[in-house]
């Protein structure tokens, strides 16, 4: 299959990779990119392992066509922390003990920040909402729902380490 | 560093005392790490994307396998043809049952034995053939083209019918896997006789399967006649020792790496066909091969918690006396034998006194995939038919379902040989300090108040259980580098499968070491660079592998002491250890920093084997938990809501609060997909398939279907015989009585007794209206 030149920002890193008409952003980022971070879970929408943030919304990158990101803007999970400093939203979760097992955690992070971005402030409700997309297997949610409430202005942190 | 540079748990403290070689290590006194809510030692790995999990694995030169697939539940292989595929473009191997080498025998348990490809497939979803391409695409199209004549056979896939005479065989002579096992003590008749009250019931738990979020799979790679296997697994040495047996292979030449893994729950407690299947694809390819299933695959061949058809009677006298249980079950573990009633019946034989007990319990082959070991085989379902008809005694004679269970508390373990001890048995205190933190009685009072008006019903319930394992034992052998700069390597066979083991254990060696965790690197899950472990299971990883950290530490610390009583020309008897300095006890103006002990300077580094002791004997280490829970039924509409949850889990010491919870949390989230929201429908009628081979078909439990009020209250009872932490295991009784206390509060709410999971609207709807018309 003919390949086209496919142009986007990825973690703020303009990238041009040729991709097949039918290749998922999935793949590309996973297989061609190697942005491992970004996570296969069930290739058809549902667990949202997938996420990235496409100019700044959660897409699932399974069901994303490669070409659909032309010129836009890509956040996987490698594009939040600097300089081995966390992004807040990151620290909350190691510190609250929102990861297990860590395989639905970059999925789950970026669907968060998507919401705190959008939304700082957001009630429990819109939090479990715009979470509801991520699967967890192993966490049962409430630590990843703790860790979020934590980021909201009004909140105190646990002391931790 | 200096003292004030450490974290809090470090400050100022010297480290547990060394004993003398030889001696018994007994549970530590006092912890200063142990215990305290310290986050994952890999936390920034898990959270940046910098984990590399197996499926992650990106190998120069690597091609991608892919699996044809039998879609019968039941079907011969007549004919292969692969001529076709071979032609496609970016093929590089195909292989079948009948290619050189590829024709391997394959075996679920002992004396059940069928082949890698078997030509007669016994479930949808079996193995029929292989492709390997430089693409995925271009392996699964060259799969489609494999064309193969199957006679399709008649099949059975429910175990209710498969029993019945006339039924298609799974296997000849028929569809039994061996005899009904059975148990007995006393007499279950006399017992009746005895009680004042005798209750019969039937219940049901729905097919569960484990979907974890990492599928499974491998990449395979040979340099030479050396395999090396990169998988999603729950214990290397399994892949390690099956794969070597089936290639017929030396241990040596076989190296597993696992490091990280996304969630396993028992279904990657064992290697599958398909970590065979990509050695031999990538043999014949010369190339490294990566295969690692489609999701679908995953829900047909991968496991599952089987069906279990219950049948409990049971006699209570008015004061609450247990007098007789009497129990059988039915279940599948499908094709083969793989366990499909195992351990259903241990809580009826173990968790209360019963001096008459019963049970049977009936195996049955259907045509369909093999179940694997998931979270508590088996006892979830017994809890959920146990649990129940407790609640139920408890009404009929009118006692609190908690009084019940207090009355009929074991002071030892009645159904194993010898009635063994526990070394530990907290179910009193977990029944008694869950209730006072829920606030049991006055939440009952208050349901009993709120009277018949509206259609929000509220409603309590709870359960309690043991865990017929989670002692640990051996074998486990550790190895620690204590460097010369007081940092150090923790080198452990085990899998941290996500409760947090290495984090556990570096705690461990923090507390033995007043090392700083962020000072240990850990090595863990290779069998070419680590120890033989079992895999992570059973709830056994931190007793067994805790104690031999412990071990490995002192061994380090014996040496380090004797190193430093020549620097400081005194006997190591008299040296403490404490912020990083050895110092004399009697006269602390002798001191050495470990940094500046002669002889680790010397050889740069001190190496620490520590190995698991025996477990005591005559006794039995088992955990035990009671959790207590309240609902919302909407009456119109059947839809629960499971509002609180509290969880008193006596599991010994609590090595880490924070990775404790999240077990806990965690287990009875997953009870409550069993409760609510997970079941397996197969086309019985039709077709014989899977129908929910999809996570938008089999529901898992979302952030909006669990409780974010859920209360870990840890009873932690002094166990100073189980091992030397006192540690006992939890990932697995967390979530036994879950599923169980949410149909006690449903009943509490509605007076339905909901028998059969899942506890959902269509169900719970049509009993309403029943339950209407019946008046």
């Amino acid at each position: 299959m003919k390949k086209q030149l496919l142009s986007m920002n990825v973690n703020d890193e303009t990238i041009e990779v040729a991709v097949e008409a039918s290749a998922s952003l999935l793949e590309v980022l996973r297989d061609e990119l190697g942005y491992i971070g970004v996570k296969e879970g069930c290739s058809e929408g549902a667990c949202g392992a997938c996420t990235v943030l496409m100019d700044g919304r959660p897409v699932r990158s399974c069901l994303t066509l490669a070409l659909e990101a032309e010129g836009s803007s890509i956040t996987t999970i490698e594009g939040l922390a600097s300089g081995g400093q966390l992004h807040p939203i990151q620290q909350a979760f190691v510190d609250r003990g929102a990861v297990q097992c860590g395989f639905c955690t970059p999925g789950m992070i970026l669907s968060a920040k998507a919401l705190l971005d959008h939304n700082p402030n957001p009630s429990d409700e819109e939090i479990k909402d715009a979470l509801a997309g991520n699967f967890c297997r192993c966490t049962g949610y409430a630590k990843i729902l703790d860790a979020v409430c934590s980021l909201r202005p009004a909140s105190s942190s646990k002391p931790g380490r | 560093m200096k003292a004030s540079d450490k974290p809090y748990y470090l400050r100022g403290i010297p480290v547990p005392e060394t004993p003398a070689p030889g001696k018994e290590l007994h549970p530590w006194k006092e912890t200063h790490v142990i215990g305290k809510p310290l986050s994952r030692a890999d936390a920034y790995q898990r959270v940046s994307g910098a984990a590399i999990f197996p499926s992650d694995t990106l190998l120069p030169d690597m091609l991608y396998g892919a699996i044809l697939r039998c879609p019968y539940p039941n079907a011969l292989v007549k004919s292969v043809d692969v001529s076709q595929a071979e032609r496609l473009s970016g093929v590089r191997a195909v292989i079948t049952g009948s290619t050189p080498g590829a024709d391997l025998k394959w075996t679920y348990l002992q004396g059940s034995s069928t082949k890698l490809f078997d030509p007669h497939c016994r479930f949808e979803g079996e193995t029929v053939a292989a492709v390997a391409a430089e693409t995925p695409y271009q392996a699964w199209d060259a799969v489609q083209t494999i064309s193969v004549q199957y006679q399709v056979l008649p099949y059975t896939v429910d175990e209710r019918s498969a029993i019945e005479p006339g039924a298609p065989k799974v296997h000849q002579p028929g569809n039994r896997v061996g005899q009904p096992e059975k148990y007995q003590r006393g007499g279950v008749e006399k017992g009746f006789s005895e009680a004042d009250v005798v209750l019969e019931q039937d219940y049901r738990t729905e097919c569960e399967l484990h979907t974890p979020l990492e599928l499974h799979g491998c990449v395979a790679k040979w340099d030479g006649d050396q395999l090396t296997i990169w998988e999603s697994t729950q214990g290397v040495y399994g892949v390690q020792s099956k794969v070597a047996q089936v290639l017929a292979l030396p241990l040596s030449k076989v190296r597993v790496v696992g490091h990280y893994i996304g969630g396993g729950f028992g279904s990657k407690l064992q290697p599958g066909k398909y970590t065979v299947i990509a050695a031999l694809l990538a043999k014949a390819a010369a190339r490294p091969v990566k295969l690692f299933l489609s999701r679908e695959e995953t829900f047909l061949s991968c496991g599952n918690r089987p069906p279990s058809n219950m049948r409990l009677k049971a006699g209570v006298k008015k004061d609450g006396t247990l007098t007789a249980l009497q129990f059988s079950v039915t279940g599948t573990g499908g094709a083969y034998p793989a366990g499909g009633v195992s351990l259903v019946d241990w809580l009826i034989r173990d968790l209360y006194t019963c001096p008459n007990v019963q049970t049977e319990a009936i195996d049955i082959f259907t045509h369909t995939g093999p179940a694997r070991p998931f979270r508590a085989p088996g006892h979830p379902q017994g809890s959920w038919a146990l649990e129940q008809m407790l609640d139920a005694l408890a009404e009929k004679i009118s006692m609190d379902p908690v009084e019940l269970r207090l009355k009929n508390i074991p002071a030892f373990s009645q159904a194993r040989d010898g009635n063994p001890k526990y070394t530990t048995t907290g179910l009193r205190e977990c029944l008694e300090t869950g209730a006072k933190t829920f606030g049991w009685r006055e939440a009952l009072q208050r349901v009993r108040e709120s009277g018949r008006a509206g259609h929000i019903k509220r409603g309590v319930g709870m359960a309690a259980c043991l865990w017929v394992a989670g002692g640990g034992g051996p074998p486990s052998t550790i190895i620690i580098k204590l460097f010369s700069d007081g940092s150090a390597n923790l080198n452990m066979g085990a899998s941290d499968i996500g409760t947090g083991t290495k984090t556990v254990m570096a705690m461990v060696l923090s507390e033995e070491l007043g090392l700083d965790i962020d000072r240990i690197q850990i090595e863990n899950a290779d069998t070419g660079t680590t120890q033989y472990a079992t895999p992570s299971g059973g709830s056994k990883t931190v007793p067994t592998e805790a104690p031999a950290v412990r071990a490995a530490a002192v061994h380090v610390k014996q040496q380090l002491l004797a190193m430093a009583a020549e620097d400081l020309k005194t006997q190591a008897a008299n040296l403490i250890i404490k912020d990083g300095e050895i110092v004399a006890a009697s006269d602390p103006s002798k001191k050495i920093k470990i940094t500046d002990v002669a002889g680790l300077k010397k050889r740069g580094v001190l190496v620490g084997v520590g190995y698991r002791g025996p477990n005591p004997k005559n006794k039995v280490t088992n955990p035990f938990g009671a959790q207590f829970c309240e609902v919302l039924v909407n009456t119109r509409t059947g839809e629960v809501e499971v509002v609180r949850f509290v969880a008193a889990q006596d599991s010994g010491r609590v090595m880490n609060r924070l990775t404790y919870e999240n077990q806990v949390i965690g287990g009875i989230t997953m009870g409550i997909g069993l409760a609510m929201t997970e079941f397996r429908v197969l086309d019985k009628n039709e077709t014989g398939k899977l129908c929910n081979k999809n996570w938008h078909d089999y529901k898992l439990p979302t952030a909006l279907d669990v409780p974010s009020d859920i209360v870990s209250v840890p009873v932690e009872l002094e166990d100073s015989e189980a091992n030397s932490t006192g540690a006992k295991g939890l990932g697995e009784p967390v979530t036994i009585p879950t599923a169980a206390a949410i149909a006690n509060a449903v009943y509490n709410a509605t007076g339905i007794r909901v028998t059969t999971t899942p506890i959902n609207p269509v169900q719970l709807s049509l009993l309403l209206s029943e339950a209407k018309i019946k008046g």
